[in-house]
């Protein structure tokens, strides 16, 4: 009953249910639009964080992730992989990799880069780096031992290009400096520039030639099939391996100041709700109250008939939460629509490529609807939006009949 | 006129509950304006002076290319020539001078790679913060020949501490050997990360006998008095420039050119706080619509009889845009108040954030956040509510022109 009799008395004022509607619809819809291009930025920005040679877990030598040298290198991983195959689901895959810094030096140009030594086959399913070559071939397993493939900022840093020789060095083991020619079989693109500064890919015996690293490796790299297994299969490989030789390590620490930065724009996110909400809220409270107020003589007249207040709050809550309801479903529905519609093409970033690069945002945002924050906006206005309808609905219970009856 | 603001003044009283919460929607959205635009302000302001001060400067002087590829060969081969110009403008408030070579470092345990920087101590302390940001043992000083001091990164990942030393290798401008034995005389800590993770600092004199530059420099670094006379002063110094004769020309760079990132990066945060705010503004539009709706329509009866008396149509929308703006005004007035008050009290004492003090290093930011109350960020909110409100006020205005005497007075 009162809800059929809440649904008649919100459209007594058609207009201004209509105005209080639009304002909803606006608050909703762009809770759910803006919280989907956020969640579509990081993302991103986790899952390009992902494939630039993070994955989803790494192991390593447990000093290697304090002081990323040679020396803290993994010297007999055989117990490290085969812990993962018998921990590690179905689907998931591995790679080994020699990451050392290193210098890179061509005849005119010098500059630090990060050698990474890799099994190209596997590699390619884990990292960016399979898809990413645009000029000449990636490495190969078996041949290539002096191959290397370069970012094409580098590349242009250097005035150099394919075929042409590029030396790497780095210090060895045996804490001599040792040095390697490579030839540049292939150009990859990256995400961003520092990254394509940053990487230059050899082999993994290559690198274990040029560094006298034997069978060691520098870490293990592990790519699940959902990322939100990591921490189980962390828990896991740590119970499977020797605490004093291996660290396992899940993708949030991995990556540290992404996972911080994310919780930062989540806690916005919610301040952000509060404030749309309470921009409306107002108009909410206004509303409800002058509907309240015109009908003075109305709720004198239902409680002189034998109304209880609190039936008389329970109406007007109703009322409240029709045009609540019905305002965030159109919302809900018009955000989707939005999301979905930029979804395909993308918020292009590209003529603030720099700045994307320097706040590591990605270039281009692809919005997307995440449960947990379509759920955690809708809540916010239906909660909120109860709470203050209460103040309206309290007032017109206290109404008298004498004094409302009285009134003209 | 005196009568109508009187009037305007008292409706909006005849119903406080209502007004008061139209006044507070308003308030709301000026407050969080004010202090929202200028937090953002602030951050720019601290983020631009941050990485200004810790070593690009205003505006840098190079050879022609030496930007984009650091060759070591690509100097400015008479520095005392470009000094002399320098020192003639007023609009140049100080400047120094740089030369880089990228070259291995080595301890005893470790060996990176790292751009060795020349610097004037004296000079670089007037101009930048390095001095400040020395974290253990001390700065060059002028006469120092193989002191070194390095960034904390880069310090941790050599493995050396301060009295350490460390073997540089590297190639000299002539393309012979450049190669030393450096003592760290102290450690910097600047937040940029790529500088504490790459950068050693020697003296000028050392790296010119080290590197063989002859007297040449990389680099002149010069800072303007205050920000604003930096396009002026690249203008006039090109000018000025351009006459000298040098083995390569020389090119002018502002700190936009320098750190492109920057900029942009800023002007990205801005347009999406734009777009939030613009959404709040819309939102709040809506909200107070009805109030203003309302005052016309349960009003509909006194406005016929106004209009039978004789008052005219325009008068009638003029007295409603009155009222309009009176709860407009009262409420933007109250909003600046609490905003300005609210953005004084946190650039007093700054807003720490908790757990985010590596974030705000990566942005180049201090660990204190302050706002910085402006004209600008006082005035820019509260003015876009002023004219949504207005705006939104016109329209219930306009409809009172469609009232007849008759008929209006006789609506329920």
């Amino acid at each position: 009953m009162y809800l059929q009799l809440a649904w008649r008395n919100i459209w007594r004022n058609p207009k201004r249910t209509a105005v209080i509607l639009t304002a909803v619809i606006i608050g909703v819809w762009s809770m759910i639009f803006l919280g989907g291009t956020m969640v579509g930025m990081y993302d991103a920005m986790i899952e390009n964080q992902l494939a630039t040679l993070t994955g989803h877990l790494q192991i390593h030598h447990p000093g290697y992730r304090n002081d990323p040298a040679v020396a803290n290198s993994m010297k007999d991983p055989t117990a490290a992989h085969s812990a993962l195959e018998n921990v590690l689901p179905a689907g998931a895959v591995w790679t080994d990799r020699v990451r050392v810094s290193a210098i890179a030096q061509n005849a005119r140009h010098s500059t630090g880069v990060t050698m990474v030594g890799i099994r190209p086959d596997r590699e390619a399913r884990i990292s960016f780096i399979g898809g990413a070559v645009t000029a000449g071939r990636f490495l190969e397993t078996g041949r290539d031992d002096h191959g290397i493939v370069i970012g094409r900022a580098l590349a242009e840093d250097f005035e150099t290009g394919l075929g042409k020789k590029i030396i790497l060095m780095s210090q060895g083991t045996d804490g001599e400096i040792r040095s390697r020619a490579f030839h540049i079989i292939g150009i990859y693109q990256g995400q961003m520039e520092a990254t394509e500064k940053n990487f230059a890919f050899v082999t993994l015996p290559a690198a274990r030639d040029m560094l006298r690293l034997g069978t060691g490796i520098s870490e293990v790299a592990v790519l699940l099939p959902d990322r939100a297994d990591t921490g189980q299969v962390v828990t896991e490989l740590r119970r499977a391996l020797p605490a004093g030789e291996y660290e396992v390590t899940g993708y949030r620490e991995l990556m540290p100041l992404i996972t911080a930065m994310i919780e930062l724009w989540d806690t916005f996110m919610i301040l952000w709700y509060v404030v749309v909400f309470v921009a409306m809220g107002f108009g909410i409270i206004n509303t409800i109250l002058m509907a309240v107020m015109e009908r003075i003589r109305e709720f004198g007249l239902v409680k002189s008939l034998g109304m209880r207040p609190r039936q008389i709050v329970a109406l007007v809550v109703t009322e409240a939460t029709l045009i609540l309801a019905i305002g965030i479903v159109i919302g809900n529905l018009t955000g989707y629509v939005s999301v979905w519609s930029l979804a395909r093409h993308g918020i292009d970033l590209s003529v603030f490529a720099a700045g994307a690069d320097r706040f590591s945002i990605p270039r281009v945002i692809y919005p997307a609807l995440h449960l947990k924050e379509v759920v955690r906006a809708n809540l916010v206005v239906l909660i909120l939006g109860l709470l203050v309808s209460l103040y309206p609905a309290l007032r017109a219970a206290r109404i008298t009949p004498v004094k409302a009856l009285a009134r003209v | 006129m005196h009568i109508e603001l009187t009037m305007a003044w008292r409706n909006i009283w005849r119903n406080p509950r209502r007004s008061i919460l139209t006044i507070l929607a308003i308030a709301f959205a000026c407050l969080l304006l004010v202090f929202m635009l200028s937090f953002q302000f602030g951050s720019y302001a601290d983020m631009i002076r941050f990485s200004l001060n810790i070593h690009t400067g205003h505006l840098q002087i190079k050879a022609e290319g030496y930007q984009k590829n650091r060759e070591i060969r690509k100097v400015i081969s008479d520095p005392a020539a470009v000094a002399e110009r320098l020192e003639d403008r007023p609009d140049i408030r100080d400047y120094t001078f740089r030369s880089n070579a990228f070259s291995l470092l080595s301890s005893e345990k470790r060996t990176y790679g790292s751009m060795i920087t020349g610097i004037v101590p004296d000079r670089e302390a007037r101009l930048t913060t390095i001095e400040a940001v020395i974290r253990k043992g001390d700065y060059l000083a002028t006469g120092d020949t193989n002191q070194v001091i390095i960034g904390d990164l880069l310090a941790e990942n050599l493995r050396v501490d301060v009295g350490d030393e460390l073997v540089l290798l590297g190639q000299a401008r002539d393309g012979s050997v450049a190669a030393s034995m450096l003592a760290v005389a102290g450690i910097f800590s600047s937040g940029q990360e790529e500088m504490d993770r790459s950068v050693a600092m020697i003296t000028r004199d050392t790296f010119d006998r080290l590197y063989f530059m002859r007297g040449a420099v990389h680099e002149i670094v010069a800072v303007c008095p205050s920000l604003a006379d930096v396009k002026p002063a690249v203008t006039g110094l090109k000018e000025t420039l351009s006459g000298l004769d040098m083995r390569y020309p020389l090119k002018v760079w502002t700190w936009q050119e320098l750190i492109p990132g920057l900029l942009q990066g800023i002007k990205i945060d801005l347009i999406s706080g734009v777009i939030f705010y613009l959404i709040m503004i819309i939102v709040v539009a809506f909200s107070i619509l009805n109030t203003f709706l309302m005052a016309v329509f349960e009003r509909t009866r006194e406005f016929g009889v106004l209009l039978a008396l004789g008052v005219s149509h325009a008068r009638l929308t003029h007295l409603l845009m009155l009222e309009s703006s009176f709860i407009c005004l009262v409420g933007m007035a109250a909003g600046i108040a609490g905003g300005a008050a609210l953005t004084l009290y946190f650039q007093h004492t700054g807003i720490h954030i908790a757990g985010a003090a590596e974030i705000l290093r990566f942005y180049g930011l201090p660990e204190a956040l302050r706002p910085q109350l402006s004209w600008l960020s006082l005035l820019l909110g509260p003015a876009v509510v002023f004219v949504v409100t207005f705006l939104t006020a016109l329209y219930p205005a306009w409809r009172v022109r469609r009232f007849k005497p008759v008929e209006a007075m006789h609506a329920t």
